[in-house]
């Protein structure tokens, strides 16, 4: 197995007619000229963005359910995360390699478990902070304990657990960035064309910056229309 | 630095014109509030939220700063004070007690002394004194706010703001978040100590009957920070001077004076003690002297036995025919309110009252406790005094 | 099965790379072994601890006198939320094109992503000291400064030492990629694969996993060391395994 191709091209074509690209400026009108070569990047930084995402969601909020109900298994599942959590992700993209290869399934492998600490703390947090006299009274009205969950308890966790999300995503952002070193390709990828190109690197590393304020516009939206009770109130 | 802790004498505090008016506010906070608080006496802030009682208290210390007025500590205007200094000098206790939760009891009493920069030795003797001064056992001192119970912890606030031995204290709903009777509990105690320290002390509160149990005066303040009447208990119950004071202390005023005052304050009827076997002559110029028409039968040490009979009274010489017992029996001691509620129950309108003895001291009825009710407010009659026996 | 094979067979090449030296794979230099790694973790370290050391001394003061006076709610949620959204990859190729190579430009930028996550967890540390807490200090005539040194630093060092293990965590992540603009650190032979290899970059990524964890699990014991006596004894039934920065606690207002 032969390692990433880091090859340093040239994007800017020396002597070409752009003299502003030549002399290494910041070029409007090369980003004009050039900006559908970044059109597939972005897509994959989306792609490698919403994928980990939904699925360490759905982790973490399957295991947060379980630890809702069995309060000692918090404890090892946040150590565990919280070890995922830490390992650099440049690293994690090359230590998987030689179980998943190099592609998507290492890069989405990877960011999934970087998602897990963070949803996984805001929505047990989320459960734990609904008031006990909530859950007393809905208990007290004859919910059962899986209707008190699905009905009162995840409802009023969503801020929590939104906010999580909105942390989680902008963190894959980020760190899908680092997914060229998996071969997954995204903006890094093209950020690492040629670093040393101004306008490269703005259009690039400024797009990843965008769709990460984007995404969290996004679930901010979300949340309002999952959350009216709180809207009424503003 | 001035060493405060040699010091001990309290010192008058007086409020001149004072008034805080926050920007944007339409109505001030606390509106020419004028008062004096003498040397050693307890000054409680009444009235209801939003009175200003609060920010009143807290222009003492300068943690809320004074628009127009001044405030005198002593003879000194508390605006010459650079704040940290002025706080140093003066205690300061809050309802949620606010210990460091960092520091060990002993470390917290010794904030003040330890600002002041004291030396150790004598740093742990003031605490050492303080722990026993609140009654908390020695040991206390290494252990941390969180191990204590609320009582506790509200002693142990009250010890670090006695540190320095500050001539003035002000207390912020010191015992507002306790529960009821170990409230009681730390009033009595804290009056207790008061007695010993005489402390100048601005005391908040929105409980009337707390205002009443402590104070030596009482301010109630009514909204806008306006002083609506400044006087001692017994007379801000017998003569409130507004609609708002009636109402404020409530339609049983009354009732509170009468928990102000003990039997032995008022002025008895008198009875006819009688032995066994006194002339009936002799017994007849007794009941006419006296100001009730029946007499009362004691034993050799002048214990009452009970009310005599007609036909007690009907032979040569006076018998033991008993037409009731003697009861409710009072102490001299009692509080009034206390005396009041036995001769209800026992449906009677005597009660005999007796000295630490035992002996007939005199009689209460319904009509002394009428007539106590309308007359001027005894000079000194604070809940301060009923603990001081 | 034969992946698995091929898998222990990297990763026994790799483990041995770190170990020993051997010929590069384009040939004509020797590569690997712990003196060459030796020499990449030093300066991995040393660039860490500078940017670290940097943004400490820059953010925990400021942040500490912004939780102080009750003003910096918009810069704590804002530093975090923009420190996130750029990406490190993203951020170290704006200095390389903008200001340059070398190690002045990779400790910028290392200590540009160590700030968020100090200021934010400093701010909240200061600001979850209960106020009555804060009030009695005044009260019993502290000034400022000394409200600052004797109660609200010592209340938010737990929160201030989980900003460091998060900045520090971060920081030596980071510096994996240093190699970029001409700084050889760790990542050195992640980033030159013509010479290194595969298998020098698995040996590389596996010697960063274990600093990483080794100073996270450091950052978590100094943490549990200087939370005062007085806390630790405040909630004893739920232990912190891991503790994310507070910044949710900010959000959800």
């Amino acid at each position: 197995m032969i390692g990433v191709p880091l090859a340093q091209l040239q994007i800017q074509e020396p002597g070409g007619s752009d003299a502003c690209a030549a002399a290494n400026g910041f070029c409007p009108g090369w980003i004009v000229e050039n900006i559908d070569r970044y059109w597939t990047p972005l897509l994959e930084h989306v792609y490698l963005t919403v994928v980990p995402v939904l699925i360490g969601f759905a982790l973490s909020l399957g295991l947060a359910i379980l630890a809702h109900r069995r309060r000692w298994l918090t404890g090892p599942i946040v150590a565990i995360s919280g070890i995922f959590f830490a390992i650099p992700s440049v690293a994690a993209f090359f230590l998987l390699q030689p179980i998943t290869g190099l592609g998507y399934t290492t890069a989405i492998v990877a960011l999934v478990s970087y998602t897990l600490l963070i949803l996984f703390r805001n929505i047990t947090d989320g459960l734990r902070n609904v008031p006990a006299e909530t859950r007393d009274a809905a208990l007290g009205q004859g919910l059962t304990e899986r209707q008190v969950l699905y009905r009162v308890e995840l409802p009023i966790a969503v801020p929590e657990i939104m906010a999580g999300l909105r942390i989680a995503t902008s963190t894959t952002v980020g760190l899908a960035a680092l997914a060229v070193f998996a071969g997954a390709g995204g903006l890094g990828s093209e950020i690492l064309v040629d670093k040393r190109f101004k306008s490269n690197v703005v259009v690039a590393g400024g797009l990843a910056v965008l769709l990460a304020a984007a995404f969290d516009l996004l679930i901010l939206t979300l949340q309002r229309f999952m959350t009216p009770w709180r809207r009424a109130r503003a | 630095m001035g060493d405060s802790s040699d010091r001990s004498t309290a010192e008058p505090l007086e409020f001149r014109e004072v008034t805080k008016r926050y920007p944007g506010a339409a109505q001030a906070a606390v509106d020419g509030l004028s008062l004096q608080v003498p040397a050693g006496e307890i000054c409680v802030l009444v009235g209801p939220s939003g009175c200003g009682k609060t920010t009143a208290m807290r222009m003492v210390n300068r943690m809320i700063e004074i628009t127009s007025g001044d405030i005198l500590l002593g003879d000194r205007s508390v605006r010459d004070r650079k704040p940290a200094d002025l706080r140093r000098e003066i205690g300061y206790v809050i309802q949620h007690v606010g210990l460091f939760p960092h520091w060990t009891i002993g470390e917290n009493i010794a904030t003040v002394p330890r600002l002041q920069g004291w030396d150790k030795r004598r740093i742990d003797t003031r605490v050492d004194e303080l722990l026993e001064l609140i009654g908390l056992p020695a040991e206390t001192r290494s252990r941390f706010p969180s191990q204590l119970s609320g009582g506790q912890r509200q002693r142990v606030g009250v010890a670090r703001a006695l540190a320095c031995d500050p001539p003035v204290m002000l207390m912020d709903e010191p015992f507002g978040a306790i529960d009821p009777i170990n409230r009681e509990r730390l009033q009595n105690e804290f009056l207790r100590l008061q007695a010993e320290l005489r402390k100048t002390i601005v005391f908040v509160t929105h409980d009337i009957d707390e205002a009443i149990k402590m104070g030596d005066r009482i301010a109630i303040l009514q909204e806008g920070g306006k002083l609506a009447q400044y006087a001692p208990p017994a007379e801000l119950l017998m003569y409130p001077a507004s609609r708002f004071v009636e109402d404020f202390v409530g339609s049983d005023r009354a009732l509170k004076r009468l928990a102000l005052q003990r039997v032995r304050d008022i002025d008895l009827w008198k009875a006819a003690a009688i032995r066994v076997g006194t002339p009936i002559a002799e017994a007849q110029a007794m009941i006419a002297d006296a100001d009730v028409s029946y007499a009362m039968l004691v034993d050799e040490a002048g214990r009452p036995k009970g009310w005599l009979s007609d036909r007690a009274l009907a032979g040569e010489r006076v018998t033991d025919d008993l037409r009731s017992p003697a009861h409710p029996i009072v102490d001299l001691d009692d509080v009034l309110r206390d005396a009041l509620a036995d001769l209800l129950s026992s449906e009677t309108r005597y009660g005999a009252v007796v000295d630490e003895r035992g002996a007939l001291a005199g009689i209460l009825s319904l009509e002394v406790i009428q007539q106590f009710l309308h007359a001027a407010p005894a000079a000194s009659a604070t809940g301060a005094d009923l603990l001081r026996e | 099965m034969s992946t698995t094979l091929a898998f222990l067979g990297d990763f026994g090449e790799a483990i041995k790379f770190i170990f020993q030296e051997r010929e590069s794979v384009s040939g004509g230099v020797q590569i690997g072994g712990i003196p060459e790694l030796a020499g990449f973790g030093a300066t991995h370290m040393i660039v860490s601890i500078a940017a670290l050391a940097i943004a400490a001394a820059l953010a925990i003061p400021l942040a500490l006198w912004l939780g102080h006076i009750g003003r910096g709610d918009f810069v704590a949620t804002a530093t975090s939320n923009v420190g996130r959204a750029v990406p490190s990859l993203a951020l170290l190729a704006f200095f390389i094109s903008f200001v340059g190579l070398g190690y002045t430009n990779v400790i910028a930028v290392l200590v540009l992503l160590a700030i968020p996550p100090l200021i934010t967890n400093t701010y909240v540390g200061v600001r979850q000291v209960d106020r009555d807490t804060v009030d009695a200090a005044r009260g019993q005539g502290m000034t400022d400064l000394e409200i600052v040194r004797k109660i609200e630093l010592p209340l938010a060092l737990p929160s201030i030492f989980g900003g460091l293990r998060i900045s520090a965590v971060n920081v030596v992540a980071t510096a994996t990629i240093a190699p970029l603009a001409n700084v050889q650190t760790l990542g050195e032979p992640i980033i030159t694969p013509q010479t290194y290899g595969f298998v020098g970059q698995l040996g590389a990524a596996i010697v960063v996993a274990v600093i990483t964890l080794a100073v996270d699990f450091a950052f978590a014991r100094l943490q549990r060391a200087v939370t005062p006596e007085g806390l630790k004894l405040e909630e004893p039934a739920r232990r912190r395994w891991f503790s994310l920065p507070t910044r949710r606690r900010l959000e959800s207002r």
